[in-house]
């Protein structure tokens, strides 16, 4: 049986009950939410018997020079579906949000590795160090101004 | 001078003349040389035909380069590369190489096989230094070489002799095994020209190491 995709109208509906301000925008594939508010969204997606995200795909991180987008590939196992959650951050320095290392465990060392390429900090997770580089490397290589 | 002998052309009528200067000849050896007795080497009954004689330095490169053990070192896709070569299509064991070592004490030959990060430089110089001497070392693939497509990336070694010293540089992304097998025969070819008692059997200063030894 293949795995329904939800639309971000479906997604921002969804959450549209719970979180009336968290989220920002949606669009056919993703529906973004307002950063601070990623882990509470987070933990209600995977606590919610209709939703039941408890499962992390990835979380990535694009760098649109003005603005980073944080991009969350969810799944539910149970109820064969999945969805795109997004995080709009602007700015290039001192960009933070919440860690949702607390709801899905695999987040760990992915967002490790947005700090260490992307240098964006999560808030609230229990180990955030450099994954791929070596303590005292300069900068973060893979943001679009890295030379 | 007196021709004699037999008549038609010069060179028919000097027989008397060459038959003078090699009785001279024959004169001068046997004045000065004494005939060699045979057998040179007194070899008893019971070993004949199971005596072999060579020299120390044959012999001993013959057995080094006849069972190079490598260490398994795969870094990035050419270690998918060297696994073949392992396997049966194109078969390491040909040349006594097949026992890829888990533990650089056991291992002679050092498979740098693939892309070398900053981060993974220090891991190799410790295990190239906890390789047991005599010991080698093939660069494996452009990026172990040059960096390759890398060159100049943030976090790549601009070619692994930077770290370790390297004795083959096998070009190629990755090398096919026919080439590597070709680098290793290379390596095969090295390791019979050692001198044992000379300075070709010394393992050369390296890059990373201080020369202060060197200038003493």
């Amino acid at each position: 049986m293949a795995m329904r995709e939800l639309s971000g109208a479906e997604l921002s509906a969804a959450l549209g009950q719970a979180f009336p301000d968290a989220v920002e925008e949606y669009d056919d594939t993703a529906a973004w939410v307002r950063p601070s508010r990623v882990r509470t969204v987070a933990a209600y997606l995977r606590d919610d018997p209709s939703l039941d995200f408890q499962f992390l795909n990835s979380i990535s991180a694009v760098d649109f020079v003005e603005y980073f987008d944080l991009v969350f590939h969810i799944m539910s196992l149970r109820q064969r579906h999945c969805a795109v959650l997004k995080a709009r951050l602007y700015g290039r320095n001192e960009l933070a949000l919440p860690s949702v290392y607390s709801v899905w465990r695999g987040a760990d060392f992915q967002e490790r590795e947005i700090w260490d390429l992307m240098g964006i900090r999560f808030e609230g997770h229990p180990n955030l160090k450099r994954i791929m580089l070596w303590e005292g490397f300069d900068g973060h290589p893979l943001r679009k101004d890295f030379l | 001078m007196e021709l004699s002998g037999g008549q038609g052309p010069l060179y028919n009528r000097t027989w008397g003349i060459d038959r003078e200067e090699g009785q001279t000849v024959n004169e001068l050896i046997a004045a000065s040389t004494e005939p060699i007795e045979v057998p040179f080497i007194e070899v008893p009954e019971d070993l004949k035909n199971n005596l072999l004689v060579t020299s120390v330095d044959a012999l001993v490169n013959w057995g080094r380069k006849s069972a190079l053990w490598p260490v398994s070192f795969g870094l990035a896709c050419c270690a998918f590369e060297m696994m073949a070569t392992a396997m049966g299509r194109f078969d390491i064991a040909r040349f006594g190489m097949e026992a890829f070592r888990a533990s650089p004490r056991q291992a002679d030959l050092m498979i740098v096989a693939g892309t070398v990060t900053w981060k993974m430089a220090p891991p190799i110089r410790r295990i190239y230094d906890q390789m047991a001497e005599p010991k080698w070392v093939i660069s494996m693939g452009v990026c172990a070489t040059s960096g390759g497509p890398y060159f100049g990336s943030y976090s790549v070694v601009p070619g692994v002799d930077h770290v370790i010293p390297v004795d083959v540089y096998v070009p190629g992304c990755p090398p096919r095994p026919d080439a590597l097998l070709y680098g290793i025969m290379e390596l095969h070819d090295k390791i019979k020209k050692y001198h044992h008692l000379r300075k070709g059997a010394s393992v050369p200063e390296t890059a990373g190491q201080s020369s202060e030894v060197g200038d003493a």
